[in-house]
């Protein structure tokens, strides 16, 4: 079942399209359901269909299209790291060793402790900031070196 | 109109077509996989590509309009040059496994990388893989793989079938068809994605490595199934039909076939098929030669006429048996004396009969389906007893068309359903009562309240307005005041009515006059006050008859009960002589579709053991009666005898007068609503095991509104037992609020359910 809160923000989103075209509003409706549970289960897609009368089916397509969405539990922090060119030549290649090193887990993995999610991103748009990754795609972080990630999981860590 | 000009070849084609469009119609081909003429464009395998004068590069020739003056070259360098390039990316990550491949021989890549493929590949890398994926017991989604994303079976879903059940997930390289946390394909028309798949990634699992295409040979068939009469290509191997295929028709089936049509084969060659005459001596059944069995069967005949008196005889075939075979019977029985003659079998009113202007039949055509601007549909089950009729109702919604519904229960028929009065069978009449009368005030400027001016009102606005009464409104106690009514509304709103017929001689059957005269009895008659001998064609008496209870027992009471059946069924218990006669695909014939299209076949094989074709059967035993005008040589010489210089549109009448629509009286506890499940309505169909395994042929359920369930006592998921008369059944109670209060939905023609008694009336419902 989607929570109140959830179907609350749906319907507000709803409110920018046609009272026909409630499907318009899939990306948004899965963001939320993300954004409360930190990852998006068949059932959920179930459930945004039957809420926006559309084909399972057709949520299950765009849920699995876009990157940004979690199909799976991908941690309380989910950490992106942008790896494409710009971020790359800027030692991007540092930045997830140094993730590695630090949470011992790899590309695509949790944390045993389910704190921390590791994933590789494409561009983020701020190249000038390279290298960059984002926590749970809201906040970005750039210029990185060791001590600065230290700094944010020293962060997080508090949270 | 529009002039371009394709390779050089000058050529007028409509505005707003495309570059494909234009192309096919002047012969050119261009090669392409994800266009297909039925569905939506995606222009996602940009095999197509060609060259337009001007354009600064090639266009993909299903997605481009044509304009004035436009200059395309299909074969030109830069043509040919970006198809190949797209041909080399299509290989890619194709298997090369053709060898042992079902698609092999009759694979659009296959031809088309003869053509436009390189002879050596220069991709070395790794393939992909895409996982193997079970998508239910029809369709084969072993090798994945071999998909090249075209999505024509994902369209074909959502346009035609109207259900998402397959979609594209992932992206780019991981890009593959899947179905939704891995469901089955349960669509009725599922069978058409194995067509349209250009590879062999989607192919027919009940026929997964039987034989190659080049092996089979090709027989033009009918289909025997339902009432569209959908062309078919049966083809066989060694005297055996392994495989069905549709043959277009744009009047009929256009390029598709339900599931029934495609996989009904496979009951063919079960093993309870009858393939030898039998007797039943001693309480024991004796295999004996086919003269023995006439010779018992004609003698015994004989003797209840001169002794009982013909009219304790009685025939009853089903709507399924060929026009040939119900005109030979009828002239069988009227030959010996007895005017008990009847095809059908799960009507239950038969008042109509001589108030009746002609054969019931659709009263317009398939394509006008397609072109109704407005449609009521009566008491129709309507995706499962007429799937492609369905089909054509439901482009005909997209397209804008107002569908209109009154029944009993209410199915998702996966279309938009405009207006929808949804009552208990006993108000039936009343419904289509208050929509006439509101239609009539409509008329004078008045307009009616409710679910019935609403539908009024829609009718009313129509241009083209069809009025369709399904298989519940034929079977249904007041079938005749429907038809009345129908006939009503039609008139009021100017339109056409007609019968969705039940099956695939529905009208043929009263072509041929298999039915009772003035002094015969019906089908019902014949049950309801027993006969001393039955002759029975096709026919399963439990399963066809609407009343499972009476059927069983006026056979059991019977004296003589002589089966002609392609199957040893239920009838080895109360028959005397078992007959083997030929199914469909065995014998030479003809239907007449609902439309009242008459189309003969030849048989695909030859019959199986000593199985003969009923209609030869029956011409042995008139002349064994010595009754007179059993001469013919051949099934084409019977037809002829019916159908010679008959205009059969003439006697294709739905007319009806004298019959006066006055409501039921309200009947008293729960009444029943039955359907006959699509993969249950005839013996081929009911033996066919890809059929049986499907969603749709699940154990019939009890299905009530949750209040009633409540009532009862009873929660969702409990067994309860359900009875009629002295017989009853335990089934799984499931509640569903979209059917009326005081309704019980129990399916008929099903095993399960054969100790009930009759498809209406009441029923009761008690904790198990």
């Amino acid at each position: 079942m989607l929570s109140l809160q959830i179907t609350a923000l749906i319907d507000k989103e709803l409110k920018k399209y046609p009272a026909d075209q409630r499907q318009s509003a899939v990306m948004a409706a899965l963001r939320f359901v993300q954004d409360e549970k930190g990852w998006i289960a068949s059932a959920d897609m179930a459930d945004v269909a039957a809420y926006l009368g559309m084909p399972q089916m057709a949520v299950y397509e765009v849920a699995t299209f876009y990157h940004m969405y979690n199909l799976k539990p991908m941690g309380k922090h989910t950490l992106t790291v942008c790896t494409n060119l710009s971020c790359q030549l800027c030692g991007s290649g540092d930045t997830l060793e140094h993730l590695n090193k630090r949470l011992g887990i790899g590309l695509g993995e949790v944390t045993p402790d389910g704190k921390y999610g590791l994933r590789e991103g494409e561009c983020m748009g701020a190249c000038v900031d390279a290298p960059l990754l984002t926590i749970n795609n809201k906040k970005m972080c750039g210029r990185l070196t060791g001590e600065k990630i230290d700094r944010i999981l020293a962060e997080l860590d508090k949270q | 109109m529009i002039n371009i000009e394709i390779d050089g070849k000058q050529i007028q084609t409509e505005n707003g077509s495309t570059v494909i469009e234009a192309a096919h119609q002047a012969g050119i081909s261009i090669p392409h996989f994800c266009y297909h003429k039925k569905l939506s464009i995606a222009a996602n395998c940009r095999m197509c590509l060609v060259q337009v004068e001007k354009a600064p590069k090639p266009l993909p020739a299903c997605a481009t309009p044509v304009t004035e003056g436009m200059k395309v070259f299909t074969h030109s360098e830069q043509a040919v040059k970006a198809q190949k390039g797209v041909m080399e990316f299509l290989l890619v990550n194709h298997p090369l496994d053709c060898p042992i491949c079902d698609q092999g021989g009759e694979c659009m890549l296959q031809d088309m990388s003869v053509g436009y493929g390189g002879g050596q590949s220069r991709y070395h890398e790794e393939k992909r893989v895409v996982l193997a994926k079970d998508i239910g017991p029809l369709v084969s989604a072993e090798e994945m793989s071999r998909c090249i994303n075209c999505t024509r079976c994902v369209r074909f879903g959502v346009e035609i079938a109207g259900q998402m059940e397959l979609g594209q997930a992932f992206r780019g390289e991981h890009a593959e068809i899947v179905s939704f946390v891995s469901g089955t394909v349960d669509s009725e028309l599922s069978g058409n994605m194995i067509d349209l798949c250009p590879v062999g990634a989607l192919t027919s699992k009940p026929f997964r490595y039987k034989a190659r295409s080049w092996e089979l040979s090709r027989r033009r068939s009918v289909s025997a199934h339902d009432s569209l009469g959908s062309g078919l290509a049966v083809q066989t191997k060694n005297n055996r039909v392994l495989r069905v295929l549709p043959i277009e028709n744009e009047d009929i089936n256009e390029c598709w076939l339900s599931d029934k049509d495609r996989f009904a084969y496979e009951g063919l060659n079960t093993a309870d098929r009858l393939t030898k005459p039998m007797i039943k001596q001693d309480g024991k059944w004796q295999e004996v030669e086919w003269q023995v069995a006439l010779e018992y069967a004609a003698n015994g005949l004989r003797h209840i006429a001169n002794g009982a008196g013909a009219e304790q005889i009685g025939a009853l075939a089903t709507a399924n048996s060929t026009l040939e075979e119900l005109y030979l019977l009828q002239k069988l029985m009227r030959g010996i004396g007895s005017d008990n003659v009847d095809f059908r079998l799960r009507q239950s009113d038969f008042s109509g009969d001589v108030k009746q202007q002609g054969a019931p039949w659709l009263g317009m055509s398939v394509a006008d389906i397609s072109r109704a601007d407005r449609l009521l549909v009566v008491g129709s089950f309507l995706r499962k007893d007429h799937p492609l009729l369905a089909a054509r109702i439901r482009r005909a919604a997209r397209k804008g068309a107002q569908i209109n519904i009154i029944h009993s229960a209410d199915d998702d028929l996966l279309m938009h359903v405009a207006h929808k009065a949804i009552v208990a069978p006993d108000a039936l009449v009343e419904a289509l009562t208050q929509v006439s009368k509101a239609l009539a005030s409509e008329k004078q400027g008045q307009s009616a309240s409710g679910e019935a001016g609403a539908i009024a009102r829609s009718l009313a606005g129509g241009e083209r307005v069809a009025v369709l009464l399904g298989n519940f409104a034929q079977q249904h106690p007041q079938a005749a005041q429907l038809q009345a009514l129908a006939q009503q509304i039609a008139a009021l709103s100017n339109g056409k009515f007609g019968f969705l017929g039940e099956a695939a001689n529905s009208v043929g059957g009263y072509l041929a006059q298999a039915v009772p005269g003035t002094k015969g009895m019906n089908a019902a008659a014949m049950l309801a006050t027993p006969r001393k001998a039955y002759v029975l064609l096709n026919v399963e008496p439990e399963l066809d008859c609407a009343d499972p209870q009476q059927a069983v027992a006026a056979m059991q009471a019977a004296d003589l009960v002589i089966a002609l059946s392609a199957y040893k069924h239920h009838a080895t218990e109360y028959a005397d002589v078992l007959l083997p006669i030929a199914p469909y695909t065995e014998t030479s014939g003809t239907f007449v579709s609902t439309e009242g299209r008459v189309q003969s076949f030849k048989g695909a094989v030859k019959p199986l053991g000593e199985t003969r074709p009923a209609w030869k059967v029956l011409r042995v035993l008139g002349n064994l009666l010595k009754v007179d005008g059993f001469g013919q040589d051949t099934s084409e010489a019977v037809r002829d005898e019916v159908l010679q210089g008959v205009d059969v549109s003439a006697k294709l009448n739905n007319a009806i007068g004298g019959v006066e629509a006055k409501a039921a009286p309200a009947s008293s506890g729960l009444q029943r609503v039955a359907d006959v499940p699509i993969y249950a309505t005839d013996a081929v169909v009911r033996r066919s095991a890809p059929l049986q395994a499907t969603a749709d042929a699940a154990i019939p359920q009890v299905r009530m509104h949750g209040e009633e369930l409540k009532k009862l006592g009873v929660q969702s998921g409990e067994v309860v037992k359900v009875g009629q008369g002295q017989g009853s059944v335990q089934l799984f109670a499931v509640a569903d609020d979209k059917l009326p209060r005081g309704v019980v939905r129990v399916a008929a023609g099903h095993a399960a359910t054969v100790a009930l008694g009759a498809m209406f009336g009441t029923i009761t419902v008690e904790r198990a």
